[in-house]
């Protein structure tokens, strides 16, 4: 089988492939983790999702994070858990009301009163009404992973080809049977179109619609500091700013410390198409949201800021399995802001379809045909 | 006489108009970092601002970049040990 894109869910992918005895070749027109991947903070979070398919597959997902890094590792996983603050009385209540419904969903979740916010975060501002724990959430290098993965697949008996081009599909009747690329055509037994916010146009190439477009995010980096932040630390606000249609700029706080020190800032959506301008006025927004989170960072420096992609489906639910339209193309893709986080669960349940296992989770509402 | 400022406790002359970078390289003077994990020796890599290797302590304010402050004077330059922040800023 041949998979298209070398970021984390294409590297998942090839892993458990490999695994299920599959001969497996990773193609990208790029380098490892040059798209989304390598423009990504490493969440892995149950805390943003609410109960129901997506949550599902992330509470699977993060089992599989923590055996990756037991068997593989080498990407700076951090089981660190994430805290959700609320600053009036309704948003804290909407909060516990979310929590209840993830537990239900089996789900961690951990209510946190007022007056115990700073045992978790020391440094969190003291005008915050409550929160909560998400003991499940957790962290990895996004790049770093990808890299990982992708050299024990290699060592597994994978290849990997980076600066190939998939410029078309090489069809049997319906049939999709290999791709062609400017370094030759490519027999395969099935293709997997791990193209991340590009997965629209691999589609293209077999004539059937996947509706992927890119949604733009900052990340600003500051400073290495000793350890500040100890979890992932977000506003409640954010989980509405990620479930949003809108096209318009939206700045909801989301920070985290890194292994290496630097404070990572994010979260920025907008739908702009592919513009790469630096946004001073969104790294303004960005600092300034960050600041009312954690008052001492307004005497840090940020030392730099990057922006990509987040490849959004309208239902805000991948596309994942076997396209019934292309026989032979199977989909992994659409993630939006969670593709970490769920590339491992993603992997899983393609290399299933491919391997004619059992699914670990229902792979129904992912499919990619339900778009029309 | 040209104007100075203090490093490591010792007056630098410097001309004006001249980064603190500048100056510490043309007094001699090539590394006043080091780095975090390995403690290895760090000075002027890139000098446009973008690396952020040429690091150090001025007036008090740490993970200053050297090559971006004009020298002032009567500054207070020191050189730095890793990231530089002992404690998290409060």
């Amino acid at each position: 089988m041949i998979i298209i894109g070398a970021g984390v869910v294409g590297a998942a992918c090839a892993w458990y492939a490999t695994r299920a005895g599959l001969r497996v070749t990773v193609l990208d027109r790029g380098p490892v983790a040059g798209g989304t991947t390598g423009a990504g903070e490493g969440n892995l979070l149950v805390s943003d999702k609410p109960p129901g398919p997506e949550l599902d597959l992330a509470l699977f997902s993060v089992t599989l994070w923590r055996a990756l890094a037991d068997e593989i590792g080498g990407f700076e996983y951090q089981a660190k858990g994430g805290l959700v603050v609320g600053r009036h009385g309704p948003s804290v209540e909407a909060l516990e009301k979310a929590a209840r419904g993830q537990r239900a969903a089996g789900a961690e979740a951990v209510i946190v009163p007022a007056d115990d916010l700073q045992t978790y975060e020391p440094y969190l501002a003291s005008d915050f009404a409550g929160g909560c724990y998400y003991p499940q959430d957790a962290q990895v290098q996004p790049m770093l992973a990808a890299a990982r993965l992708l050299a024990a697949t290699r060592a597994a008996g994978a290849r990997v080809r980076t600066g190939v081009e998939v410029t078309g599909l090489m069809r049997s009747a319906e049939r999709v049977v290999g791709v062609r690329t400017a370094a030759g055509d490519l027999p395969a037994g099935a293709v997997v179109n791990a193209a991340g916010t590009w997965a629209g146009d691999v589609a293209a190439l077999a004539g059937v619609k996947v509706p992927v477009s890119p949604r733009r995010g900052f990340i600003l980096v500051t400073e290495p500091l000793p350890p500040t932040v100890r979890h992932k630390v977000y506003a409640a606000d954010y989980v509405d700013a990620v479930a949003s249609d809108d096209a318009a700029l939206q700045i909801s706080p989301v920070v985290e410390g890194t292994e290496s020190g630097t404070i990572l800032i994010g979260s920025s959506r907008e739908r702009v198409g592919m513009d790469r301008t630096l946004a001073v006025d969104v790294l303004r927004r960005l600092a300034a949201a960050a600041v009312r989170l954690f008052p001492m960072l307004a005497g840090v420096n940020a030392i730099r800021a990057y922006c990509g992609f987040r490849p959004y489906s309208p239902d805000h639910l991948p596309v994942i399995g076997p396209d019934p339209r292309a026989p032979g193309l199977v989909h992994a893709c659409g993630h939006e802001g969670a593709g970490v986080g769920l590339a491992p669960a993603t992997g899983e349940l393609v290399a299933a379809a491919l391997s004619g296992q059992s699914r670990p989770v229902d792979p129904s509402p992912f499919r990619p045909e339900r778009f029309g | 006489m040209r104007p100075t400022f203090a490093f490591d406790g010792r007056d630098l002359r410097f001309q004006p108009g001249q980064s603190v970078g500048a100056a510490l390289v043309a007094a001699g003077v090539r590394s006043w970092r080091t780095t975090r994990r390995q403690g290895r020796p760090r000075g002027i890599f890139c000098g446009i601002g973008v690396c952020f290797d040429c690091l150090l302590t001025v007036d008090g304010r740490p993970n200053v970049r050297a090559c971006m402050v004009p020298a002032r004077e009567g500054m207070d330059v020191r050189s730095q040990d890793g990231g530089g922040h002992a404690d998290p800023p409060r």
